[in-house]
């Protein structure tokens, strides 16, 4: 069997956790050792999301962790969600995706923006792992700027009608419920983007799984198509509107993402330390020379900052005082440094390095999907610009 | 069923572990306790047996500091109904003091299970079990690898060298739990968040040292580099020469 992942923890971070906190991020992590590390090298390697994971998720809790007990969640603080997104990304960030999607851009919006009838019809069986879900706001040509997006859902005299396309569909072809905005509008009306729920086996939709990943290769990205979809008039989301409903969404998977960072990281460091303590050249370990040295010394400093970052944002989310900004700030640097990490692991690790065998590579690669989705890092950048200048500089 | 499972807050075996500068003690400082993994078996035996018999009661008992109110609680998010910690800051080295102290506080509970992990990994005593179905009066069964239940007594199976030793036993009876009994669930999110709402008394505990006292901890003999004795055929006479005389193995 493996060695038990020991975590990286330099600052004593454990002990501004709870014991609360400390016990969902050691389930999680044991039960990421024991089922998801032995299996991920090969489904990554085969372009397979590890589905048969799902129902053991959905027994631990994970799926929209820090949404209440009365809808069949588990009910957890923010800083405990995130840390379930550590030990997840800390096995692979394609399962890490799955459940952010599951929990903060499926469960969240019904829960936010859903009416109670949606609620208590939905969220109890996507807590259970009996309905997957999907999140459906990019489109083959709107990307960084969803506003502009061209899916369109009509009012006829019994309900909605919608057209359009979504791409890059995280969980797409395995989902049974999407999530798709669309402009209930004009098309130059922003304000009348609304969320619809979309059960996957309505006439009209489909799902089709989007070939050739280099990247998050244990996870499904689908495009969807929808094509004259004939919803009920309570498919919609009531109290959604606007495109700030989907961003709410994403505030809230990012803000798990900014933790989920920092597992890939901290996995990618803990391979490194192994490996230059065990690796001989030249008659020595390669960690006793100073340039690995000097690797190492910069992966644990980043790592440390990014752990201090996520907590303290976590906490200002449970006294419910975090601003979208903080949570930008915090995917931007996380997932970059993360990058970093496992780029600076992979090259520690010489020809092994890029093997599937070890994690590093793995990681690496997925960290650009991650680098990319919920808002490139080009995107935090400019929202980060905005919120210092008061200047948009988007367009 | 009413089971009570005795549990122990040990040093996680991944833990490199320092001595304290008193020579026989650890240093506890940067040590991660987990629940004895030969605890975990009993305690997933008795939630499962409850689980069976559709009712019931898992009632966990832990000697130990404070800090064991941890322990017992990781237990309790596993599933079981409530905990007590019989509380000292130093647990004797002699068992016999512990299963006293284990045995006074089980004596009235009319329980149809005892459960035990068959050892502590730190102190790897394989004890206190036996000791306090002794002081109880009752039937005790070691290391059991398999289990069987019907009213009033059980069956159960024991691996030993080259084989499976069959036991039966009248019910209420004391059992030690060997690894390949079950395997232990995970602590649901739910359980964890449901564990700080269940009863955890605490009672102090004085407990003398007993008849056993530790001298020293000291950490085991540095490993020698290996060594190349030869290649090929030739080489095997000289290795297990050293094999027997040198590392005295064979
Ligand atoms: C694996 C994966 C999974 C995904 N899952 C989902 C999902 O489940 N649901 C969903 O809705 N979407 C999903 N996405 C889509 C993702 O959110 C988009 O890819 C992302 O928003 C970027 O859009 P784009 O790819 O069209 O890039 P573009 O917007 O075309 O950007 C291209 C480049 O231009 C830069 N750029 C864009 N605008 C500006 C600007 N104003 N100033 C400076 N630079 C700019 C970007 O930073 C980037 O470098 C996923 C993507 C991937 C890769």
């Amino acid at each position: 069997m493996a060695p038990k992942f020991q975590g990286v923890d330099f600052y004593d971070v454990d002990g501004l956790l709870s014991e609360e906190e400390r016990a969902v991020r050691d389930t999680v992590r044991a039960w990421v050792d024991d089922n998801l590390i032995p299996i991920i090298g090969e489904h990554y390697v085969e372009g397979k999301f590890p589905k048969h994971l799902v129902p053991q998720m959905a027994e631990l809790g994970l799926f929209g962790a820090n949404l209440p007990e009365e809808y069949g969640c588990a009910g957890l603080n923010n800083v405990a969600y995130g840390l379930i997104m550590q030990e997840l990304e800390r096995g692979d960030s394609g399962v890490r995706s799955f459940a952010s999607v599951q929990g903060a851009l499926v469960m969240y919006p019904i829960h936010a923006f859903g009416s109670e009838e949606q609620k208590r019809r939905w969220l109890p069986r996507m807590a259970s792992g009996e309905v997957i879900g999907c999140f459906g706001l990019t489109e083959p040509d709107y990307g960084s700027n969803p506003a502009a997006m061209i899916t369109v859902a009509k009012g006829t005299k019994d309900g909605w009608l919608l057209n359009g396309a979504k791409m890059w569909i995280t969980n797409g072809s395995t989902a049974s419920v999407a999530i798709v905005w669309a402009k209930t509008g004009k098309l130059d009306d922003v304000e009348s983007i609304r969320g619809f729920i979309v059960p996957a086996d309505t006439k009209g939709f489909s799902a089709k799984d989007q070939k050739g990943k280099l990247s998050l290769r244990a996870s499904d990205t689908s495009e969807l198509v929808l094509q004259d979809v004939c919803l009920p008039k309570d498919a919609i989301l009531p109290k959604s509107g606007g495109l700030k409903s989907p961003l709410s969404c994403l505030t809230q998977a990012r803000y798990g993402i900014a933790w989920g960072a920092v597992g890939a990281a901290m996995a990618c460091y803990d391979e490194a330390v192994g490996y230059a303590k065990s690796r001989v050249m030249f008659g020595k370990p390669i960690g006793g020379f100073q340039l690995q040295q000097a690797r190492l010394a910069e992966m644990l400093t980043e790592i440390t900052k990014a752990q201090l970052l996520c907590l303290q944002l976590g906490r200002l989310k449970d006294q419910g005082k975090v601003t979208p900004q903080q949570v930008s700030l915090a995917k931007r640097n996380n997932v970059d440094i993360a990058t970093e990490v496992a780029r600076e692991a992979r090259r520690l690790l010489g020809a092994n390095g890029i093997l599937a065998e070890y994690q590093a590579m793995r990681h690496l690669a997925n960290l650009e999907s991650v680098y990319t989705y919920e808002g490139t890092h080009d995107i935090h950048t400019l929202i980060l610009g905005q919120e210092i200048t008061g200047l948009n500089a988007f367009n | 069923m009413k089971i009570a499972v005795c549990i122990k807050r040990v040093p996680d075996s991944e833990t490199r572990v320092k001595i304290a500068p008193d020579g026989k003690s650890l240093d506890e400082a940067g040590v991660k306790f987990v629940l004895n993994p030969y605890d975990e078996f009993a305690v997933e035996e008795a939630l499962r047996r409850k689980e069976q018999a559709g009712a019931g009661e898992v009632v966990i008992v832990c000697l130990g500091p404070a800090a064991a109110q941890e322990t017992i609680r990781s237990a309790l998010a596993m599933g079981a109904d409530r905990g007590v910690l019989l509380q000292t800051d130093r647990i004797p080295a002699d068992g016999f003091e512990v299963a006293k102290a284990l045995a006074a506080e089980l004596k009235d509970g009319g329980w149809d299970l005892i459960l035990f992990g068959k050892m502590a990994i730190d102190d790897y005593n394989h004890q206190v079990g036996p000791m306090v179905a002794e002081l109880l009066g009752l039937a005790c069964v070691t290391a059991v690898a398999h289990l069987e239940l019907a009213p009033g007594t059980g069956t159960a199976e024991r691996e030993i060298e080259g084989g499976i030793e069959v036991v039966e036993f009248p019910l209420p009876a004391v059992l030690t739990t060997e690894k390949g009994l079950n395997e232990p669930r995970y602590p649901a999110l739910k359980g964890i968040m449901a564990a700080k709402k269940k009863p955890l008394p605490t009672k102090p505990v004085a407990l003398p040292p007993g008849g056993i006292e530790v001298l020293a901890l000291l950490p085991p003999a540095e490993r020698k580099d290996g060594r190349i004795v030869g290649e090929g055929p030739d080489a095997v006479a000289e290795l297990v020469r050293l094999l027997r005389e040198d590392a005295k193995v064979l």
